[in-house]
């Protein structure tokens, strides 16, 4: 018996490589391997188309001018951009403390049942159609309440959208502080509220920026519930108690149209937004992760 | 000074002579009974801890020893479900009064973990200051710088981390981040000190250097320890609690005794038993 490799080890037949499990695990990885193509490649043509499509009508009076007539030269889609700037700045006001209140109550206050009930409710909202949430705020703001569409109908019921995703995400973020961050809080001999404020929301900074970029985003893109709710305009307003442009409705208005102008500008529009969500989302990121350095 | 009973309520700590002489007790604990639901986990534990002493909590596995400590400043109760019955004195403090706000009870009480625990987002001198921020404390910029130097040199931090005050906590070494939570603990003026299992997760070296930090610490602060090791006890404590679940899985006080007595003559042989490693 020789010292080196004196020891012969047997696999047992159970734990041999056969040819069927590398044929098995081959398959696997081709299959999982084209879906992860797939889906990725899903994000980079429609990116790159609307690029593609968008940059041609991309110039500075896109930004700066109006809407103009068809026919007329030029123009721009400035107020829908300033519009969906107020809209989505109003409903974020509305949305973000709201959300974060029912999301802090959810994880930090067990209140066993109420907990639940908070939960169910925000996926109860979140299940809804966006269309029926304008029509909601349409029949209970528009028509009662303010006599006309307005800019703030719009922001609320964007907020209605952004609740409930904000409101689940920074649940999610709030669990996934460890709980001795909290116990040692509160042996230091604080109140509660105080742990939560001082400790527990900024252990989870970057993850709640996270959880509001996401419902930016997504409220940035809502269209129906714009329709019956801000309407869009094609002037310049920022009063919020009046008609009020937002990119997705240009967007759609322009889209429907049966010119070629207007088909470019509606890539053009369709361009900007997804810029301002990709900056968006992008610096807020770069903001949080230099504070936590 | 924090009150946390009512004046009419009378004495907190009956005048009578304190069991182990000399010192006043810091700690007593009367009949003591903790629940995790319907779980009882222990049952009927009464002992007292005489101030400016260590003393150390010792019993197998699951004898309900973090249990004890984290009712002496009602963390018990943080977890749901959780609840004690029986009464616990901190000084004069009767710490299951009615009348006294948990909040409070905690602010004389400190906590230090098993697993150390700086808060990730703050940095040295912030984790420091984090108890009297937490607390409302408004100290000025001067008064802060001091608390916190003073509460890094009681820890023997200070020569360490002087030149990183503003780096991140969790940036220290494990022994070096448990002495910060030794120091963030120390810095709101707790009269006792709990340790549950402070140094299990550190090596030979830091566990030296945190049991003597405990021998210096308990001349003003009194500790009550949590400890696995024997040694551990030995070397660091002068009272020991012996604690053992039974049958019933309900944790028991044992025996409790001056360290040396109880590991060199154990009154009770389940004592010795687990002394001498024969069982736990
Ligand atoms: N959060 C909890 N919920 C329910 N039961 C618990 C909980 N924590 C502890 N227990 C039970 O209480 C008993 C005592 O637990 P405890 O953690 O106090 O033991 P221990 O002596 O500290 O153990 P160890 O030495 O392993 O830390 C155990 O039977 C345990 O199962
Ligand atoms: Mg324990």
């Amino acid at each position: 018996m020789t010292v080196a490799g004196a020891t012969r080890f047997v696999v047992p037949e159970s734990h041999r490589v056969t040819a069927r499990r590398r044929l098995a695990a081959l398959v696997m990885g081709v299959l999982l391997g084209a879906a992860t193509l797939l889906a990725a490649s899903l994000l980079v043509v429609i990116i790159g188309y609307v690029v593609v499509r968008g940059l041609p009508a991309l110039n500075l009076a896109f930004f700066t001018d109006r809407p103009r007539p068809f026919g007329v030269e030029g123009g721009g889609v400035a107020p829908a951009i300033l519009g969906s700037l107020e809209m989505g700045a109003i409903a974020a006001l509305i949305a973000v403390p709201i959300g974060l209140g029912a999301a802090i109550f959810a994880s930090e206050y067990r209140a066993g049942r109420w907990a639940g009930a908070v939960r169910f409710c925000a996926e109860l909202i979140a299940g809804l159609p966006s269309v029926a949430v304008g029509v909601f705020v349409w029949a209970f703001l528009v028509r009662s309440v303010i006599g006309s569409y307005a800019g703030v109908a719009g922001a609320l019921a964007l907020a209605v959208i952004m609740i409930p995703i904000v409101a689940r995400t920074v649940e999610e973020v709030l669990r996934l502080v460890p709980s001795g961050l909290r116990e040692a809080g509160l042996a230091l001999g604080a109140p509660r509220w105080r742990v939560i404020l001082m400790i527990v929301l900024p252990t989870a900074r970057a993850g709640i920026v996270t959880a509001v970029v996401l419902a930016v985003a997504r409220a940035a893109g809502e269209t129906a519930p714009l329709m019956l709710t801000a309407l869009g305009n094609v002037f310049f307003n920022f009063d919020p108690l009046r008609p009020m442009a937002a990119l997705p409705l240009q967007i759609y208005q322009y889209a429907v149209s049966p010119y070629d102008d207007w088909h470019a500008k509606a890539w053009g529009s369709s361009l900007v937004l997804v810029a301002a969500i990709a900056v968006l989302a992008v610096s807020l990121r770069l903001v949080t992760r230099s504070r936590s350095r | 000074m924090i009150t946390l009973r009512r004046p009419e309520a009378g004495p907190a700590v009956p005048a009578e002579p304190t069991p182990h002489g000399r010192r006043a007790n810091a700690i007593r604990v009367e009949h003591l009974d903790a629940y995790y639901g319907t779980h009882r986990a222990i049952g009927g534990v009464t002992f007292d801890v005489a101030a400016g002493t260590v003393t150390a909590i010792i019993g197998p596995s699951g004898c309900g020893k973090s249990t004890l400590v984290r009712c002496i400043n009602r963390m018990h109760e943080v977890t749901p479900g959780a609840y004690a019955r029986g009464s616990v004195f901190v000084g004069d403090v009767d710490v299951y009064s009615p009348y006294a706000d948990p909040v409070a009870v905690r602010s004389i009480v400190g906590m230090v973990f098993q697993k150390p625990n700086p808060f990730p987002m703050m940095s040295v001198y912030e984790n420091v200051a984090a108890g009297p921020r937490l607390r409302g404390w408004r100290l000025s910029r001067r008064e802060m710088d001091d608390l916190v130097e003073r509460n890094l040199l009681r820890a023997a931090l200070w020569d360490e981390v002087k030149d990183k005050l503003h780096r991140s906590g969790a940036a220290l070494s494990g022994g070096q981040q448990q002495r910060l939570c030794i120091a963030r603990a120390l810095a709101t003026g707790p009269s006792v000190l709990l340790m549950d299992e402070p140094c299990s997760a550190l090596d030979p070296i830091a566990t030296y250097r945190i049991e003597e930090l405990m021998r210096e610490l308990s001349r003003e602060v009194t500790i009550v320890i949590v400890t696995h090791n024997m040694q551990q006890a030995s070397r660091v404590s002068e009272f020991t609690a012996f604690l053992l679940a039974g049958e019933d899985g309900v944790g028991r006080l044992v025996e409790f005794g001056t360290t040396e007595e109880l590991f060199t003559t154990p009154k009770d042989e389940r004592t010795e038993a687990y002394i001498t490693g024969r069982f736990g």
